[in-house]
């Protein structure tokens, strides 16, 4: 018998869907968890959430930003705002601090420097330890923000930016925004790297120091201004303090108007159907490796065999997993599994 | 030979540190104390009176009356000197955050019985450096309270003059893993911060601040390496000597003494055969007597049974004992400096001064105490200090007599009574204290409370001294939680800068390798046969704020490869249970030393069962009688750790065990 009692998903979505807190910590379990039966249960909870229609409520934000920058600070002053006009928000805080090479355990300090008050039931606070990943985002990360996003208003992802989290982070995020930290030579490093490409605002923290922030401010403008993603765009630079709580109005001015420009563009389903699409061939290769992936014509063939059904990615994820999955029993057992198992072969190749 | 006794010198000011229930229990108790001999008193108060709270707030639940006696309003402090004339006594109040408002109450209610302030002898401790690094009875951020610790400077030396308005710690800094040079180093680091900060406030002139010198004091730990205890004294005096001359040239020699007050360690008491606590307190109060340059100028010693509860009048009345002895039956008292002249201490003290003078040169290059805190970097020094201890400990390389050798012991008479030789606190104190609270709002004139209030308002947002408002706040009836709560709205509640991203050389830290490796991989199975990795929440419930335990455990987990979630310290059942839930942890743990373990963990556990964690272990760890040990665990908390319980990686063999058996995996061995 298994040591977890795991839930019915199709359930589990109906109360995650109500705003149950039990219910989407107990969702939220259930996607971190790698045991096949979870992993199957997972997917399912997934397609069950995103319905026949996709997900395509809420924002999903993306913050990211040197050590150091005050992003937990300034998320408690966003946070506080948003739940000033009752918009409910649910955070993932990943954490650097893992280290697999000595036992793979990790500090979760974040939701100290994140709550506000005593007690919200507004507000939802999810730890992730960055596990095994050579920088970048862990890959729970991904169906976790989308499950919060069938819940809350608002789903933030917190990291901290050593290069490939800010392109992980972009390939989840509607709204990516990057916390620049005064006078510090992160931001010159960050200008250099070019993954000033990726996000779409600037917050300077720390106004309050006067001339350092502002300097920092200038630089980001005139090299944000020389970026060319969408050039309808203006990938603003806002001055925010978390000390005094300036500036945060303004920025989340500029969070809104950034959902709202995707969304006038008819750019906001696309993106987050591209986002959808890159995941899901990063969970495949998480779990079955580039064979796995291969036995359904490889990343391309996948994205491709996803394009063409747009309404619902997870149930898509569910069929390719089980077709992966049939395809190795297989390869091993030489049995042939029922065409109900199988996916359309035609199609992926 | 002939009883005749050359001239003796004044002894030390003797003390117990003490307070508890209720103003009335613990006014007894001092009154009691000082019949028997003690010569001064030194105020223990409750955890909500320390961190600015009234009793019927919510998270002053459980701590009421617990760690010390509870003061709301101006009548509580009435009738906690009830008899006793303020203008003879010498009174020492440990408290720091709310500080400015104790003294207010105690200088208000000699106003009110006609007693000029200018004739009050005594000491607030407020040092708020230490808050932030070691106790947590912290409220405001640090410019705010190094205000209030410069206004009560200000005030004091103009109007109490013979008060000494702060009490420098290095006492806690030693609690939380400190070496000797960092304790003088930090220290001394702490007592320019305060300085500079009165100097910078302007309020008093280049000439008078000789005056404010000479009125800051130290507050001292001795530990059991009497030796080194010794020579530490020796340095501190001669620092402060040196430092006063140099940096505020203060040219009487008078001014630049070194004043202190001691209470010795309680950290290296041990739970296992108690009784052997009484050699350890006396070797370390030797150490800070036994030199006359260098010796304490108040003391107060630890009971005993410490760390087992709340001490007894009888356990206090035999602390009290020992320092009457030390001070009348021996003849330290006739003789000059016995340690003048010697080498080994006059190399050892250069030693230390060496090392602390260096480490001062760093906090300073760093832009002093406050920033080196902000920055994380002391909190980070002491907890690699005290993982070096503890590793010490777990190897053998420090011994302690009881704890990790020479365990064999028969049954202790000392243990052996009906109430298992400690103190109970009346658990009817906090619903007493509560009544009295509500019925003294009802009394007290409510126009003179809201004008008091906005003066206070006032004068926190301008630059002017927060004791005047405070004194008229006091005298109009207003309550300890209505002022925290006032300069809570004007100051803002300082946060840890970092919670305890503690970057930690693991490989360097861990003890017995074996184990550890052992230990890794119990959890990495254990994660893999439930899916994904352990998670423990560690919480800190009330408002108790000795986190070094919890932060110990914390890192010690992380080091064995669990995912550890840590909120920090004060939080409220319902924020523990909260966070147990979204985080989705396999395992709780509560840490709790402030006796009200009993409350907190039912309300913890009933908060769990409400969010549908009945099932997620729950653990504790503190300074838990047996008795309430017994109670925990039939209450549903499946595991309990008390000080005796020095072995992490036994520790984290339970709890991964713990785990296991709440999902019905077999027990795994502890690594040997």
């Amino acid at each position: 018998m298994s040591p977890v009692r795991l839930p019915d998903p199709e359930q589990l979505a109906e109360r995650i869907r109500r705003g149950e807190r039990a219910a989407v910590a107990s969702g939220l379990n259930l996607l971190d968890n790698k045991l096949d039966e979870a992993r199957q249960g997972a997917a399912r909870l997934l397609a069950a959430l995103a319905g026949e229609h996709g997900l395509s409520a809420g924002h999903l934000i993306g913050i990211t930003g040197p050590p150091g920058a005050g992003k937990s600070s300034l998320l408690a002053a966003m946070i506080r705002k948003w739940r000033q006009s009752e918009r409910t928000v649910g955070v993932l805080a990943v954490d650097p601090s893992s280290r697999p090479e000595a036992g793979g355990g990790a500090l979760l300090g974040d939701r100290i420097r994140i709550k506000n008050t005593a007690h919200d039931e507004g507000l939802f606070i999810r730890s992730l330890a960055n596990r095994s990943q050579l920088g970048g985002v862990a890959s729970e990360v991904w169906p976790m923000s989308w499950l919060m996003l069938a819940c809350f208003d608002i789903v933030v992802i917190e990291t901290v930016g050593v290069g490939q989290t800010e392109i992980d982070i972009a390939e989840i995020g509607d709204t990516v925004c990057y916390v620049a930290q005064p006078a510090s030579g992160d931001t010159i490093q960050y200008l250099k790297s070019g993954i000033i490409e990726i996000p779409d605002i600037f917050a300077v923290n720390k106004a309050d120091l006067g001339a350092p922030a502002r300097k920092t401010a200038g630089e980001l403008t005139r090299a944000s201004s020389r970026q060319d993603r969408r050039a309808d765009w203006d990938y603003p630079v806002c001055l925010v303090s978390a000390n005094d709580h300036s500036g945060i109005q303004p920025l989340l001015a500029h969070v809104d108007r950034h959902r709202r420009f995707l969304i006038d563009g008819g750019l906001f389903d696309e993106l987050r159907a591209r986002h959808q699409r890159a995941w899901v061939v990063r969970l495949l290769k998480d779990e079955f490796g580039t064979f796995g992936l291969g036995l359904l014509g490889g990343a391309a063939g996948v994205d491709a065999w996803l394009q063409a059904r747009p309404s619902n990615q997870f149930a898509g994820y569910v069929q390719l997993r089980k077709h992966i999955l049939s395809k190795f029993l297989s390869a091993n057992h030489q049995s042939s599994l029922t065409t109900k198992e199988h996916v359309n072969e035609q199609a992926i190749v | 030979m002939a009883y005749v006794q050359n001239k003796r010198d004044q002894p030390w000011l003797i003390r117990t540190y003490s307070g508890h229930s209720s103003a009335k229990a613990s006014n007894t108790l001092y009154r009691t104390n000082l019949a028997k001999g003690q010569t001064g008193l030194s105020v223990a108060f409750d955890l909500p009176t320390q961190t600015g709270y009234d009793a019927d707030s919510p998270l002053a639940k459980g701590e009421v009356g617990k760690v010390g006696v509870p003061i709301s309003h101006i009548e509580d402090m009435d009738q906690l000197f009830d008899q006793i004339p303020l203008d003879q006594m010498n009174t020492s109040m440990t408290i720091n955050a709310t500080a400015a408002w104790l003294l207010s109450l105690y200088i208000a209610l000699a106003q009110r019985r006609g007693i000029d302030p200018g004739k009050l002898n005594g000491t607030t401790q407020n040092d708020i450096i230490k808050e932030y690094l070691s106790r947590g009875t912290y409220i405001y951020p640090p410019g705010p309270s190094m205000r209030l610790i410069a206004d009560t400077i200000n005030y004091t030396v103009k109007h109490v003059p013979k008060w000494n308005p702060t009490n420098v710690c290095s006492y806690h800094l030693q609690e939380a893993g400190a070496t000797p040079v960092q304790e003088l180093a930090y220290a001394l680091c702490t007592a320019m911060a305060v300085l500079d900060r009165v100097k910078a406030s302007g309020e008093i002139g280049a000439a008078d601040f000789p005056q404010v010198v000479e009125r800051i004091s130290f507050f001292v730990n001795a530990g059991i390496r009497f030796v080194e205890e010794c020579c530490k004294m020796r340095a501190f005096a001669e620092m402060w000597d040196q430092l006063t001359l140099s940096r505020y040239q203060v040219n009487d020699p008078k001014m630049r003494r070194f004043r202190y007050g001691v209470q010795v360690n309680s950290l290296g008491l041990t739970e296992a055969q108690p009784e052997n606590n009484v050699q350890r307190i006396v070797l370390e109060m030797l150490a800070v007597v036994l030199s006359k340059r260098a010796r304490a100028r108040a003391i107060q010693l630890p009971a005993w049974n410490e760390a087992m509860g709340l001490p007894r009048p009888w356990d206090q009345q035999w602390a009290l004992r020992i320092q009457q002895v030390m001070a009348f039956e021996t003849d330290l008292l006739e003789y000059g400096d016995l340690l003048d002249g010697s080498p080994v201490v006059a190399a050892k003290v250069a030693e230390l001064i060496d090392g602390a003078r260096r480490e001062i040169a760093n906090v300073e290059a760093q832009g002093g105490i406050i920033a080196a805190i902000e920055s994380g970097y002391i909190k980070r020094e002491l907890v690699q200090s005290h993982m070096n201890r503890l590793r010490a400990i777990e190897a053998g390389d420090l011994q302690i007599i009881g704890v990790n050798c020479f365990r064999e012991t028969a049954e202790s008479p000392l243990t052996q009574g009906s109430d298992g030789g400690i103190m109970k606190t009346d658990p009817a104190a906090e619903r007493e204290q509560i009544e009295r609270l509500q019925a003294h709002r009802r009394q007290r004139n409510d126009h003179e409370v809201q004008a008091a209030l906005q003066g206070l308002v006032d004068v926190a947002k301008s630059s002017d001294n927060i004791m005047p408002a405070s004194i008229r706040c006091a005298l109009a009836g207003v309550t300890t939680g209505e002022w925290g709560d006032t300069l809570r709205g004007v100051f803002g509640e300082f946060r840890p800068p970092t919670g305890i991203d503690i970057a930690i050389d693991s490989r360097e830290l861990l003890g017995k390798k074996d184990q550890v490796a052992q230990l890794r991989e119990n959890v990495a199975s254990t994660g893999n046969s439930l899916g994904r990795p352990l998670k423990l929440l560690v919480g800190k419930p009330g408002l108790d704020g000795h986190s070094n335990g919890a932060e110990q455990v914390a890192v010690k987990a992380r080091d064995v490869g669990f995912e550890v979630v840590y909120d920090g310290i004060r939080l409220t059942p319902q924020q523990i249970a909260q966070a147990a839930q979204e985080e989705g942890v396999h395992v709780v743990g509560l840490s709790i030393l402030s006796g009200s373990h009993l409350e907190l963990v039912e309300a913890v556990l009933a908060e769990m069962r409400a969010r549908d964690l009945a099932e997620v272990p729950v653990i504790a760890g503190g300074i838990i009688p047996k008795e309430d040990a017994d109670r925990l665990t039939a209450l549903g908390v499946r595991a309990v750790y008390t000080p005796k319980d020095f072995s992490l990686n036994a520790i984290m063999a339970d709890i991964i065990n713990v785990v296991r058996d709440s999902h019905g995996l077999a027990r795994l061995p502890t690594p040997q």
